[in-house]
């Protein structure tokens, strides 16, 4: 008996080691001194993804500019949800940022209750990047515009099949609002992320497909790209035209940014959006994000915190029509 | 391929390639085998150091650490029932039990002979079957992805050793606890009671730790109270020789693991463990003696970890041909590749051909280090068991903590993972096997996806039976399915009649 009594407080110790490790705590300093230690990047996906590589992009120019090193970490689970409902409960001090996606941080918490954070706890520091949502059709497809597209799908009510990420997601949503501008209806198949809905849509299985411009520009030569959702012609794919262009005012992406906790001084969210800015200047960056199918973009805390309510009343909209019906 | 040949030599002779080749092995071998560490987190880690090398060099490294990641994962699955990675989880079926029997060197040498043959089945596959396989791999739809996950689940029969009943019965919870969290169609938490970390679902690694190594470790210290001593590491003399020659003469178990492995890895989503699983599966099928499996028999050892090791070089295949990763840890090398400004897609292969090549046959040499290392080591590793319970129970409940928590860096993982672990206690004093839980828990969120999404596909084509039953690999899976169920009843039916024809003739 006694052994695994002692067993058990083997396994408290343990416990209390490691709960130690998680919350070291926040020292109150003045934000002139600010970095003055190592600064967590947490990536709310699994390594290797998008978000993933820009953060690595980003890693040495931040330590330059900061001063410090900045440690990247992974807190995947729940379509980013969990690595954001742990941001929002950090010391607001300026040592733990985490990557930042939009429209995922706004369609989290419209679609259920039950997750652990609100929109407005997410801090945006700034947006550096994007990834227009295009949609494509097969290349031996007999439609060849947007326009081919709405017409066949208005005389076949649901039955044109359209491929993309998950229920809620980006593409969800561009494909949703979409159906409401053309006044159609066709039947949309979530996948487990972009990478299976490519691989299911290049292997036939649906017709449409909506996808991040940087994967489109990687399929650009086994797929007809039909239109993109970006404001202005994509520069990597100048021959594609833009949604607004076809005809439907709406615009879709993927934007992806930086974020720290509520309460943040700032001072310290100053010094963090020139440092994330100012990377976007660095010689060759633009041109390595446009290679990669990425927009750069410069938007700064003010003008995100903007954009975000700008497209948090845009979704809330479409949201409620679509379970309004 | 030949015109690169100087390429790929000069590369391969390079000194610092090769010496990070064999760190890479070492390095993926130790992670590996550590519970909870896996070759995906292995290879996150290395990311940033691969930015400076070279592509070669870089790409080299990082695919000698997938490959020992993959192999590591068998050495605790042996030693202390707990899969070091998923993949290994039906190494530790009859793994686990030789090691009770004293043969943990036996078991060990097993594994690394199986999975370096199997490794490089794996890279030879790769290197001749690419855009072969490519078009295999897109063959897969969501009716498909359904049919391999009702294959696999037809599994229960063979995993569920005993009582059939209570197999089922645990497959079925594992299918229940796989639905925790977002649903992959339509959206909704699902059994989180409000409680948002619960979005994220359950992590297979603490499910893997709680339900094979808890109840051991539990075992382990009631043994000691019993004053029962653990079984030493018998000494042998020439085992390695006796083992190599061994599974040389059983070249069908061999290649027909490899081939599983492989096509299991070429399929996006569905990874090593299922590889491994499948793989096992069809080796207790086509045996003679049945019986002797999950007891400790070296066959069982070798499907598992041939197929796995093979399956590493079958996941690459889509990442190379079309730029989608077949696993976890290929994702990483998609993000390697990037870094080093080369996109992988469709052409990557034409664009950048020397490199492939290079990196192909640096792979399957990679293999044959893996296995030389994987028999040094061998010897010695084995020796971790004879340590007196009051070290190695606690090492083991320590390792399981940290590596809970440090696979999504979560706290309550730690806690699941010790509530997961005393409940597969008592499930297993009642006469609950484990396997079929964790098998309901695996396949149970690709059986979802695969059904919702041809539903849906079926609502817009409004064929249901059509999208189900007449697509070519849906009725290859459909017959599997058919033969694997009925199979045993029918030989159950023979065997009886055959015994009162006996008895009625004696």
């Amino acid at each position: 008996m006694k052994t695994k009594w002692l067993a058990l407080v083997f396994v408290l110790c343990g416990l209390f080691v490691l709960g130690a490790c998680a919350n070291s705590a926040g020292s109150t300093e003045d934000p002139e001194d600010y970095p003055s230690k190592k600064i967590t990047y947490s990536i709310p996906f699994d390594p290797g993804g998008q978000s993933d590589v820009e953060a690595r992009r980003q890693q040495p120019y931040l330590e330059e500019a900061l001063g410090q090193s900045v440690v990247i970490q992974y807190k995947p689970g729940g379509g980013g949800s969990v690595g954001w409902t742990e941001l929002v409960d950090k010391d607001p001090d300026g040592y733990f940022l985490s990557g930042m996606n939009i429209p995922h941080i706004i369609l989290q918490p419209l679609s259920n209750d039950d997750t652990g954070y609100e929109t407005e706890d997410i801090v945006p520091v700034a947006i550096v990047q994007a990834t227009p949502i295009g949609i494509a059709v097969s290349k031996d497809s007999d439609i060849n515009s947007l326009a081919d597209l709405v017409e066949k799908a208005k005389a076949n009510p649901g039955s044109v099949t359209a491929a993309g990420s998950g229920t809620y997601s980006g593409h969800h949503l561009a494909f949703l609002q979409l159906q409401d501008l053309a006044g159609v209806e066709m039947q949309y198949i979530p996948f487990d992320g972009a990478a299976p809905s490519v691989q299911a849509f290049l292997g036939g299985n649906t017709e449409v497909l909506f996808a991040n411009s940087s994967d489109l520009v990687k399929y650009a030569k086994d797929m007809k790209i039909l239109a993109i959702g970006s404001e202005e012609t994509f520069k990597p794919l100048p021959d594609v035209p833009t949604i607004k262009a076809e005809g439907y005012d709406m615009t879709a992406g993927i934007d992806r940014g930086v974020a720290v906790p509520p309460g943040t001084d700032p001072a310290i969210i100053a010094k963090l959006e020139k440092a994330f800015l100012d990377i976007l200047d660095e010689p060759g960056v633009m041109d390595e994000m446009y290679a990669e199918g990425f927009e750069p973009k410069k938007m700064g805390h003010d003008a995100a915190v903007e954009y975000i309510a700008t497209k948090k009343e845009q979704y809330s909209r479409i949201l409620e029509e679509v379970k309004g019906n | 391929m030949l015109e690169f040949l100087p390429d790929i030599i000069s590369s391969l002779t390079n000194p610092i390639n090769l010496l990070l080749m064999c760190a890479g092995v070492i390095a993926g071998i130790i992670v590996g085998a550590l519970p909870g560490l896996t070759a995906t987190m292995a290879l996150a880690l290395l990311l940033p150091f691969t930015f400076t090398m070279q592509a070669d060099t870089s790409l080299i490294t990082l695919g000698g650490l997938y490959i020992g990641g993959i192999y590591g994962g068998c050495i605790s699955a042996i030693l202390i029932n707990t899969p070091g990675t998923p993949s290994a989880i039906a190494t530790t079926f009859d793994g686990y039990p030789m090691t009770k029997k004293g043969k943990a060197t036996q078991a060990l040498i097993a594994a690394a002979v199986s999975s370096g043959i199997g490794g490089v089945i794996g890279g030879l596959a790769l290197l001749f079957l690419t855009p072969l396989l490519a078009t295999l791999a897109l063959r897969f739809g969501p009716p498909e992805y359904f049919w391999i996950a009702m294959l696999g689940l037809t599994m229960i029969a063979t995993l569920s050793s005993g009582s059939m009943l209570k197999g089922l019965m645990g497959g079925a919870v594992g299918l229940l606890i796989s639905t925790i969290g977002i649903s992959p169609v339509g959206g909704e938490s699902r059994y989180t009671f409000g409680f948002s970390p619960l979005q994220a679902g359950l992590e297979l690694i603490v499910i893997l730790i709680a339900f094979f190594c808890i109840p051991e470790v539990i075992g382990m210290i009631e043994s000691k109270i019993k004053q029962k001593k653990n079984k030493e590491v018998k000494k042998e003399r020439g085992v390695a020789r006796k083992l190599f020659f061994y599974i040389i003469k059983r070249p069908i178990l061999v290649i027909r693991s490899s081939i599983i492995g492989i096509i299991t890895g070429i399929i996006p989503g569905a990874g090593g463990n299922v590889a491994a699983l499948l793989s096992y599966d069809a080796a207790v099928r086509f045996s003679k003696d049945k019986k002797e499996f999950g007891k400790g028999k070296v066959d069982g050892v070798v499907a598992s970890e041939a197929s796995n090791n093979a399956e590493v070089g079958g996941s690459l295949v889509p990442l190379l041909s079309l730029g989608i990763p077949g696993a976890p840890p290929a994702a990483i090398i998609l993000g390697a590749l990037m870094m080093q400004g080369i996109r992988p897609g469709p052409d990557l292969l034409e664009e950048h051909s020397g490199l492939v090549y290079t990196f192909l046959v640096a792979f399957i040499v990679a293999n044959v280090v893996m296995l030389i290392f994987g028999l040094m080591g061998s010897r010695y590793v084995g020796k971790v068991i004879s340590l007196p319970v009051y070290y190695l129970a606690p090492s083991i409940v320590f390792l399981t903590i940290v590596g809970s928590y440090a696979i999504r860096n979560n706290f309550l993982d730690v806690a699941l993972m010790i509530g997961f672990g005393l409940l597969a206690y008592v499930m297993k004093k009642v006469g609950f096997n484990p396997a079929p839980i964790v098998l309901g828990l695996i396949l149970g969120p690709i059986a979802e996806r695969g059904l919702a999404q041809s539903m849906l596909m079926a609502k817009a084509s409004g064929n249901t039976f059509e999208l189900f039953f007449t697509r070519p690999i849906s009725v290859v899976l459909i017959a599997l399915c058919i033969l694997s169920i009925v199979g045993p009843l029918l030989s159950t039916i023979f065997r009886s009649k055959s015994k009162i024809d006996e008895e009625i003739q004696g």
